[in-house]
């Protein structure tokens, strides 16, 4: 079977400017945060981000590699709102394409599929109609409804963060919810998983139920081994959010100065050092 | 119990009600108050209720705010992609939040102000467009102000009567309750416009008009909010919510 362990260079040099990038996971919760500190420091430019949106989208628009942001809401989950996202919207130094989240699930689906566009009531009567003047109705065939023609969102790039894989690129969530994580790596043309360890195939089925292995070497083409990568989002069962180092990160997000020093202490050195940096004993 | 009910419980209950009736739909609250009022309705008068950890379990037992995994009685699992599919079939009534809402019952959680450079951005709209037109929804306010009630709400990101009216879904929409600190709202008028239901004691009319920015429909004779019952103010205070926590979401009346 092929190795595909790559490093998160490897993954980074594949973004490039301009490109769509889907992240996974759901507010702050099981995020690739190595990946996206990784992509936080490499420059790259006007990126377009599709998330279940939290800390990811932040830490990216403050990096300012982004240029838009596809969501249906951005959030910390124990912080209702996401500072540096705010902040991004505010300053108008991001463009936003908003949808109803079952609608991001539906375009991400349509592009998984390689549907032209799939129906759905969410959205209709709304404002999300009126900021997304390119989307289209279509009537039903049968009886004549009207319903929402949800276009694929089709990603340059996916990243994901799970708890074990092994080196072929099969992935194992143990936590509660996959997310719509399967769906990402679908949409997507190259597709990247981070994990907490790569284990021997052979050892996949004893960590959890076979029922925990839906992301298939198939929908993957690097596998990058990043221990506590999904920090300070939540990662069960391997650890929970880091609820400390959030408030700090937000607290900071609110002022330049300790933005500034937060930026410097957290997110302009590599993952290791950054390990290092967060760890309370 | 000698004591009388306070501010707090008669949000809980009101809460509560709001599921009554309902069988077994899937019951979601946003929020401390309603997260024991859905609790509590499903500990009482509505058994069949599906409730949910706010994370992915359906939860049988009647657990305290907080509770462990470890003391779940877990009936199901519904990760979020399969919410997503009881909302599109209807099969759920979900108390939301909302930072603005209109007379017809538009609410906002998307951003104050102009939406292409908000001058607030809030958390987005969510689900609740597909929640509103696809299944029961009712709010929760703790802070009933002109603020939050307002003519219009800056991006509709649940809809309302009029817009569903506009956009031919409005036989899809179901608008229960509004339960905020000083009363119980409906949008049970000819235009399906918001009315008082009940005020909680020791609220008047004049103070939810003077709270509320648009107009208010409101019948000649408007009851006060039912009583908890014993046994609701003990399963609130001893089982559900031991360290008081709705207290902080509810100004103190």
């Amino acid at each position: 079977m092929p190795d595909k362990r790559v490093s998160p260079d490897d993954v980074v040099a594949e973004v490039r400017d301009g490109m769509t990038v889907g992240i996974g996971g759901w507010g702050s919760r099981r995020k690739p945060m190595s990946l996206v500190r990784a992509l936080a420091r490499s420059g790259v430019r006007d990126l377009t981000i599709v998330s279940y949106g939290g800390p990811d989208v932040g830490i990216l628009c403050a990096a300012g590699v982004v240029r838009k942001v596809v969501f249906g809401f951005v959030t910390l989950d124990s912080i209702a709102l996401e500072p540096n996202f705010r902040r991004a919207r505010e300053s108008g130094a991001v463009e936003a394409q908003e949808l109803d989240e079952g609608m991001l699930y539906w375009g991400l689906f349509a592009a998984a599929t390689k549907m032209p566009f799939l129906p759905l009531r969410s959205g209709l009567g709304s404002d999300v109609m009126r900021v997304n003047p390119d989307l289209k109705t279509v009537r039903s065939p049968y009886g004549g409804e009207e319903l929402v023609a949800v276009p694929p969102i089709e990603l340059d790039v996916a990243l994901v963060h799970v708890n074990r894989a092994d080196a072929a690129g099969a992935g194992q969530v143990l936590g509660p919810d996959l997310y719509f994580d399967d769906v990402f790596l679908r949409a997507a043309r190259r597709r990247f998983v981070s994990c907490e360890r790569v284990v021997p195939t052979e050892d996949l089925a004893k960590e959890g139920s076979v029922r925990t292995l839906r992301i298939y070497r198939s929908m993957v083409d690097g596998v990058i081994e990043a221990p506590r990568g999904a920090h300070f989002t939540s990662c069960p069962p391997d650890y929970d959010r880091d609820e400390a180092f959030q408030r700090e990160y937000a607290k900071a997000a609110g002022d330049a100065d300790a933005w500034a020093e937060f930026r410097a202490k957290y997110l302009d050195v590599d993952e290791d050092e950054y390990q290092v940096r967060v760890r309370r004993d | 119990m000698i004591d009388q009910p306070t501010r707090d419980e008669y949000c809980v209950v009101a809460c509560a009600d709001a599921w009554r009736g309902d069988g077994e739909i899937l019951a979601s609250a946003f929020g401390v108050v309603p997260t024991i009022g859905v609790r509590l309705a499903k500990a009482t008068f509505e058994p069949g209720l599906l409730v949910t950890d706010g994370e992915s379990y359906l939860v049988a037992n009647t657990l305290p705010l907080g509770a462990p995994d470890e003391d779940k009685i877990v009936e199901g699992w519904v990760p979020f992609r399969t919410v997503f599919e009881m909302v599109w079939a209807g099969s759920r009534h979900a108390m939301l939040g909302a930072s603005q809402l209109d007379r017809f019952g538009n609410s906002n959680i998307s951003c104050i102000g102009d939406w292409a450079k908000p001058k607030v951005q809030l958390i987005g709209v969510r689900g609740a467009p597909g929640n509103t037109i696809n299944h029961p929804v009712s709010y929760w306010i703790p802070n009933h102000s002109p603020r939050v009630f307002v003519k219009n709400v800056d991006m509709v990101s649940g809809v309302g009567y009029d817009r569903a009216w506009e956009a031919v879904v409005d036989e899809r929409l179901d608008i229960r309750r509004v339960v905020t600190n000083l009363g119980v709202f409906d949008f049970e008028t000819d235009q399906h416009t918001m009315r008082v239901r009940s005020l909680h004691p020791g609220v008047s009319l004049d103070e939810v008009r003077a709270a509320t920015g648009f107009e208010l429909a409101a019948d000649d004779d408007v009851p006060e909010t039912r009583d908890p019952t014993e046994e609701e103010r003990d399963i609130i205070r001893n089982l559900i919510d031991p360290n008081g926590l709705r207290k902080q979401e509810v100004p103190a009346a």
